[in-house]
């Protein structure tokens, strides 16, 4: 066992004296496979943190959505289907929803405009997402104004900015009185959006919906489940977009690295063939070339992924952020909780290290199995 | 006792390029004193001393050491051998750049996991014996060649080995240095080692230890002379 462990300390001991002599092709290779592991964790890290935030987001959102639809499309929900609504056994309430999409040309992006039952604002007072705020360079007190439905502007006072920690889904965000609302958008009144329902027991939420169904049939009832389902949906496709995207130089990269990590100089076959003539055997080569491939790889794991996972929780993710958080003119500027993720290291590992070791291993078996003579020829 | 019969080596067997480089070569090396494989550039001597010292396998034909059949054996068991029995001395020094002399000398026991002070200790010993303890911690690459030489045979005695292997030892050493090195084998073959070298430098010849001096010519033995 001592002497195990002794063997392994010596080899680890000139594996290191033998990165240091070539050290200039081995930093190379290390920021090299540095930026590779860089690039790959910051995608995996930036959407499994907005899932992640997505879904502690949704965690709030109500059990069960049910919107009335008309030919198949999103229609106006009457009043006394509320009524009805509660009549179903196992919801304990049912709530209206009031919310719209406003367009604004002077910044050309889109506005979500909701009505705040929940908040007393009045009719010409509104609260607006930390994003808009940012782009229109507005703050609490001052006046916002918005193209009525019926033509003339209409003129809100700004009563408070959103939370930014919500900014994921309140970065466009308007909120509205009820009247406030129906004013603006010349909204027919007993009608709503959609309708919301508190089920009493959550577990039961898609037994609810079923029922729901079948009592309206024109209705569609959406689960805070399948909200979550189209969220992950959403980012798994984008991740698959940026890794498209980055498949080229990744690839690029990777080959490169495969190539200087494969490949070994006259020189080093030498030294393969000298370390054999004086006593190692294949396996200590082997072994040597374990280490290398080991210590340059994992060193070169830990510096892509500490460097990803600063950039993505403490950087703003300002590399991938715009295709991971959407495509919009209103971005949400927020700080995703930073995690560590076993199974996720374990992927990025996988993909980037042992790759490494192998492309190391291959060309030192063949150097070590040749005869060493070539080292008594000099 | 290291016993040869009907070794021949051929490269590249098959092959337009085909060379045989030792044919029907049958030897006998008693253990001890110093055995010279002389002839001219190309006759074999250097093949002849990769197969004694198990860095290669011939085409056809058995090598023995005390008895036992080394030819057949599997790469492991022949890296035990070769590890425990033969410390080798090159003619380029084949010292390993960018590592210190002591480095370099205790190289050859780095799978065996001595315990480190024990290593150390051995290799500075020798390093003393051949008067390189003061560049203990220089770099090979800064070494003259009488120096790099004597790191070559430090690093070959490590392991304590029975046989020395030395391929032309001299031939990028000035006469002085050349004397000096041969009179360390001297000493090699004096505590009882067997030192197999392969020149033809007559100054190597002069060794006072020569015991046997073996005439190769076109890959066959054609003169075996004692001294």
């Amino acid at each position: 066992m001592r002497v195990a462990f002794e063997r392994q300390k010596y080899l680890i001991d000139y594996t290191l004296a033998a990165l240091l002599r070539r050290k200039t092709r081995n930093l190379g290779l290390l920021l090299v496979y540095a930026l590779l592991v860089f690039l790959f964790a910051s995608v995996l890290l930036l959407s499994q943190g907005l899932r992640r935030e997505a879904a502690a987001l949704l965690q709030d959102a109500p059990e069960v959505i049910v919107q009335r639809l008309a030919a198949g499309r999103h229609d106006l929900l009457p009043a006394d289907w509320l009524d009805s609504l509660r009549r179903i056994r196992g919801v304990s309430d049912a709530r209206g929803r009031l919310w719209g999409y406003y367009y604004d040309p002077a910044v050309k992006a889109n506005y979500t405009v909701m009505a705040a039952a929940e908040r007393p604002l009045a009719e010409g007072e509104i609260l607006i997402g930390a994003a808009l705020a940012r782009v229109r360079a507005i703050g609490v007190g001052d006046v916002f104004s918005l193209r009525a439905a019926s033509g003339p502007p209409a003129l809100f006072k700004v009563a408070g900015i959103l939370e930014p920690s919500s900014e994921l889904l309140s970065a466009d965000l308007l909120l509205l009185s009820e009247s406030g609302f129906r004013a603006l958008f010349q909204f027919p009144p007993e009608r709503y959006t959609d309708a919301v329902l508190t089920v009493s027991n959550p577990r039961e939420a898609s037994t609810v919906a079923r029922k729901i169904a079948l009592a309206l049939p024109s209705s569609r009832p959406i689960l805070r489940s399948e909200m979550l389902r189209t969220y992950d949906a959403v980012f798994d496709w984008r991740e698959g977009v940026t890794f498209l995207a980055l498949a080229a130089p990744l690839l690029a990269f990777a080959v490169l690295a495969w190539d200087k990590a494969a490949g070994l100089s006259a020189e080093e076959k030498r030294e393969i063939g000298i370390l054999k003539a004086i006593g190692w055997e294949t396996g200590d080569i082997l072994r040597m070339k374990l280490w290398e491939g080991a210590l340059l790889s994992l060193t070169a794991f830990l510096l892509g992924y500490l460097l990803a996972w600063w950039q993505v929780f403490h950087g703003g993710a300002r590399l991938f952020a715009p295709i991971l958080k959407g495509w919009a003119v209103l971005y949400p500027d927020f700080r995703l909780t930073p995690t560590v993720d076993p199974g996720q290291i374990l992927i990025v590992l996988a993909v980037t290290v042992v790759p490494y070791i192998v492309a190391t291993l291959v060309p030192g078996w063949r150097a070590a199995i040749a005869d060493p003579d070539a080292a008594m020829r000099g | 006792m290291i016993e040869l019969q009907a070794v021949n080596k051929r490269f590249n067997p098959g092959q337009s390029n085909e060379c045989r480089a030792l044919a029907d070569i049958d030897l006998r090396l008693e253990r001890g004193g110093i055995t010279v494989f002389t002839g001219p550039s190309g006759s074999g001597k250097t093949t002849l001393l990769t197969l004694i010292g198990c860095l290669a396998r011939p085409t056809s034909g058995r090598i023995s050491l005390d008895g036992r059949l080394l030819s057949n054996l599997p790469e492991r068991f022949l890296t035990e051998v070769r590890r425990h029995t033969f410390g080798f001395v090159f003619q380029q020094f084949n010292l390993i750049r960018g590592l210190t002399v002591l480095e370099n000398v205790m190289l050859p026991a780095y799978p065996l996991g001595r315990p480190y002070r024990e290593l150390t200790a051995g290799a500075r010993a020798l390093l003393a014996r051949f008067g390189l303890e003061p560049k203990a911690g220089s770099k090979v690459e800064w070494l003259s060649g009488g120096e790099a030489q004597r790191t070559a045979l430090a690093r070959a005695l490590i392991n304590d080995p029975a046989v020395i292997v030395a391929d032309e030892p001299t031939a990028n050493l000035d006469s002085r240095l050349s004397r000096e090195v041969l009179g360390l084998l001297d000493d090699l073959a004096a505590q009882g080692r067997t030192v197999l070298v392969s020149s033809h430098d007559p100054l190597v010849f002069e060794a006072a230890r020569v015991r046997r001096r073996l005439e190769l010519r076109d890959g066959r033995l054609v003169g075996d002379h004692p001294c």
